[in-house]
């Protein structure tokens, strides 16, 4: 499954609109642990069987996003289901937490 | 079975990996996060010998991706225990492996404070990574904990961004350096609460303030704050190596420069043990000291 690059344009209807829960990863380029975190949430986008869609939120890019979802730590990933966030990690962590993360939401 | 099993691929575990890949030994690294370590918390490392300016990541990377080309084995998994004997043994959440030398390079992780719902908060005010999080608080008001390098180095990078910068240390005197105490002492924004502590995290789901007490009046007094970096120093991660591993009764594995533990064939390497300073070069030196009494004991 591709990873979807979130801007505050296709937000509302990749992420809030969603039938599916979103995993959504909310990173920067300067900030190593994001760097760290970012191939993992690319390999539990490949390895997904579906169920649920995956998204990067580059919060340089998009501060507004980051500001509207109180994002003061990063990387931060938030689970969306049904428009709403449903669950939230801060820091890196390892795979398994971030499919469970998602999993226990679906 | 393995010649060597190194638990933790930090800057220590991975520079150890490299020696004894380079002596022919098969090495397997265990750990239970993500490579790199501490380092990758720092934009720029400006110390590294022969290095001028690299950020932690990309030397975290580069460390990883050289280890790995000369065949290190790295599994993502947490390490509950090890065991002494013929073989000796290192097991995972996952599974146990046989190995003839083990090498501890488990690092360290940041020191909380340990105040009520400080990890609740982590995430809504509280943070241990002022670069990874002070671009979010611009403009508002932030306090840093701390004494050393690491607090000095957090106050004045916020100072460039924060309303207002509260640096908080226990004491009246900095161990961090002279320098940077005297660009704070220059910045408008900067105030300085010595013989300090922070005793309570104010407000509900967002840090809305903090509560300080000074150490000698006893005078408790409420800072508003948006935002607590608290930058009190590391601690190990050694328990799950007690009784077997002498450790120190802050948790440091009891080992001198040659790396050696009280167990023959086991060996600590970097901040995870004994030792007075724990820099990235004292790491990668331990690395390459731990391999290679490693390689001398297997034979």
């Amino acid at each position: 499954m591709a990873v979807i690059t979130l801007t505050s344009e296709n937000f509302e209807k990749e992420v809030l609109q969603s039938a599916e829960p979103v995993l959504v990863d909310f990173w920067a380029s300067w900030c190593g642990p994001c760097r760290m975190l970012s191939p993992i949430v690319d390999q539990v986008a490949e390895e997904s069987t579906g169920g649920f869609k995956v998204g990067k939120v580059n919060v340089d890019d998009e501060g507004d996003l980051a500001e509207k979802y109180g994002i003061m730590n990063i990387p931060c990933l938030i689970v969306f289901k049904n428009g709403e966030v449903a669950n939230k990690s801060v820091g890196m962590i390892a795979k398994p937490k971030v499919e469970e993360l998602v999993k226990s939401v679906l | 079975m393995y010649d060597i099993i190194i638990i933790g691929a930090g800057t220590a575990g991975l520079s150890a990996a490299i020696y004894g890949l380079r002596a022919g030994k098969k090495v397997l690294v265990l750990e239970q996060l993500s490579y790199g370590g501490q380092i990758i918390n720092t934009p720029e490392i400006e110390n590294y010998p022969g290095i001028k300016n690299i950020s932690g990541f990309d030397f975290a990377t580069g460390l990883y991706e050289q280890a790995t080309a000369l065949g290190a084995e790295v599994k993502y998994e947490q390490v509950t225990g090890i065991a002494d004997g013929a073989e000796k043994q290192v097991t995972t959440t996952e599974a146990t492996y046989s190995c003839k030398a083990i090498i501890i390079a488990t690092g360290a992780k940041n020191r909380p404070l340990g105040l009520d719902r400080e990890a609740e908060l982590v995430g809504g005010g509280v943070s241990y990574c002022a670069t990874c999080d002070g671009a979010f608080y611009k403009k508002r008001p932030v306090a840093v904990n701390g004494g050393g390098n690491t607090a000095l180095e957090d106050a004045l990078f916020l100072s460039n961004y924060c309303s207002k910068v509260y640096l908080i240390h226990r004491r009246d005197e900095f161990r961090g350096e002279v320098k940077q105490v005297e660009q704070l002492k220059a910045k408008e924004n900067v105030e300085f609460v010595l013989n300090a502590t922070v005793t309570a995290l104010l407000g509900e789901d967002q840090v809305e303030g903090i509560e300080v007490t000074d150490k000698i009046t006893g005078e408790k007094r409420t800072l508003q704050v948006d935002g607590l970096f608290i930058a009190i120093g590391q601690m190990p991660e050694n328990a799950v190596f007690a009784p077997l591993i002498q450790l120190d009764s802050a948790g440091y594995v009891v080992a001198g420069e040659d790396c050696k533990t009280n167990v023959e064939g086991i060996y600590a390497a970097g901040d995870c043990r004994t030792k007075t300073v724990r820099q990235l070069t004292t790491a990668a030196a331990d690395g390459a000291v731990a391999a290679l009494a490693a390689c001398a004991y297997i034979g």
